[in-house]
């Protein structure tokens, strides 16, 4: 796994408290992993903080489960 | 239509000296204070160093973490209270119309530790608004009964008072008012406060509010000693059962006793010190005693609102004299906050538990710290100096006065048939 996605998972885990092995790439934060919008709000500006860049909203829109999360972020952190 | 009457029948406690009804009574007869160097920040440039917080609090005991994350600690506080208050009050399956059950909370401030951390974290960021999704559901004071609602799945009434540290007191006044009309069958009431913080601290100290007696915490809440020199901020709640008397019958509930009367008034005087003749103190305990349907001489004991500010305490004095005449020579007074310290919002919620343990268990909670007297304060009073009093306890009224001139009383009677 790359450095982001293990960076990711660690967010998850923190901010929705499952376990590690619920945070699977197809998992959905709000239908697998108990989240709701808030919460996946949340996350958005977790991994903006974390990996520090800025979503647009329009794009946090597309990003519902991890796989996508870590997708966006591979392709747009420097 | 006629007017139901309303009983308690669950309390819950979470205060600076016990964390349940039952620690919490036993230490508050005691005459145990809960004034300590302050823990929860870093307080050593402020001018007082000392509160009264609670202790030995493991949050996720209660709550999970991923829930308790998302409430600020006066939330958190108000649930353990309630969790506690409703596991006493034993509902059991289907005894609970959910539509006719309700929350009417007390707070004064709310979310203050959440409105810091965040507006901090702005400002250390270079103010790049970067806010939590959280942070308004958590710092806005309705989050409260909004969460205790959601929790239990009750569908009736549901918001919180706010008028300083009368808050808990109006709650439990709109919710017997409510119980009383038949709008609602069961009540979760009570206050809880959490402003042991930087700007809590910081604010009431640029008040000149808080006691400075930083040598020595446990003896600085000293309502009524000549010595006092401000009230010492505490934190908790507590969570009151309110019940319509039928309905508690039916189910086989225990009670502790009866709600029987209520009293509101204003100073109309200033934004935070009291009128100096204690005009709206002594309004507020007339019409309190009115409502009930009793004499000035059916009052028992008295659990002040006494803060052990140099102003406020002499005027209530000066109140009880004046409405109740001989009679405030007969009867006991006793300020609880003297052990407790100022749970602000939610001072009148753990101040109502006292007065109906009190009315159970027939002997008056002390008022503690008392070194010299007062010339200003008549020594003919009994102001339940340093220790418990044995005493019947038939009616006791519970007096709290807030910021902006709010003045809110509450009466509890021993429950008869």
């Amino acid at each position: 796994m790359s450095a982001i996605s293990e960076r990711v998972k660690q967010i998850i885990v923190e901010k929705l408290g499952v376990e590690e092995s619920e945070v699977t790439p197809e998992a959905n934060f709000q239908n697998d992993l108990g989240a709701d919008s808030l919460d996946t709000v949340e996350l958005i500006m977790e991994f903006e903080k974390e990996f520090n860049l800025s979503i647009p909203d329009d794009q946090a829109e597309n990003i519902g489960t991890v796989g996508q999360a870590v997708a966006y972020l591979e392709e747009n952190v420097k | 239509m006629s007017f139901k009457r309303v009983v308690i029948t669950g309390m819950g406690a979470l205060t600076p000296i016990g964390n349940d009804v039952s620690t919490f009574w036993k230490n508050l007869v005691a005459g145990v204070s809960g004034a300590a160097p302050i823990t929860r920040f870093d307080a050593e440039k402020f001018r007082t160093r000392f509160a009264c917080e609670v202790k030995g609090l493991d949050i996720n005991n209660y709550i999970p973490r991923q829930e308790a994350r998302k409430m600020d600690p006066f939330a958190q506080y108000a649930v353990i209270a309630a969790d506690e208050a409703m596991k006493d009050a034993g509902f059991g399956e289907d005894t609970l119309d959910l539509d006719k059950a309700g929350v009417i909370w007390g707070a004064g401030i709310g979310g203050l530790k959440t409105f810091e951390d965040e507006v901090v974290n702005f400002a250390e960021n270079g103010k790049t608004p970067r806010f939590n999704p959280f942070f308004i559901p958590k710092m806005i004071v309705d989050s409260a009964s909004g969460i205790l609602s959601i929790r239990y799945g009750f569908r009736g009434p549901n918001f919180i008072t706010v008028s300083a540290c009368a808050s808990a007191t109006n709650a439990l006044i709109d919710a017997y008012n409510y119980i009383k009309l038949g709008m609602m069958n069961v009540c979760i009431s009570g206050g809880s406060e959490a402003a042991i913080t930087n700007a809590g601290v910081g604010g009431f100290n640029a008040l000149k509010a808080l006691s400075e007696r930083n040598d020595s915490p446990e003896t600085a809440s000293r309502p009524y000693d000549k010595d006092r020199d401000g009230f010492v901020l505490g934190e908790g709640g507590a969570a009151i059962i309110l019940e319509e008397l039928d309905h508690a019958k039916a189910r086989g509930a225990k009670i502790y006793a009866e709600m029987i009367g209520v009293g509101m008034s204003s100073d109309a005087y200033h934004i935070t010190a009291p009128h100096p003749d204690g005009l709206g103190a002594q309004i507020v305990m007339k019409n309190a005693v009115e409502n009930a349907g009793l004499k000035p001489e059916d009052i028992d004991y008295i659990n002040t609102h006494g803060t052990s500010t140099p102003i406020g305490d002499p005027q209530e004095i000066k109140a009880i004299e004046k409405y109740f005449g001989e009679h405030a020579y007969k009867m006991n007074i006793s300020s609880t906050k003297s052990m407790t310290g100022h749970l602000l919002g939610g001072a009148g919620a753990i101040e109502a538990a006292a007065c109906i343990m009190a009315i159970k268990d027939q002997i008056i909670p002390p008022t503690i710290n008392h070194f010299t007297d007062d010339p200003d304060i008549n020594p003919a009073l009994n102001l339940t100096f340093n220790e418990a009093q044995k005493r019947t306890v038939n009616i006791a009224l519970s007096n709290t006065f807030g910021f902006g001139g709010h003045n809110a009383s509450v009466i509890f009677k021993k429950y008869e048939d």
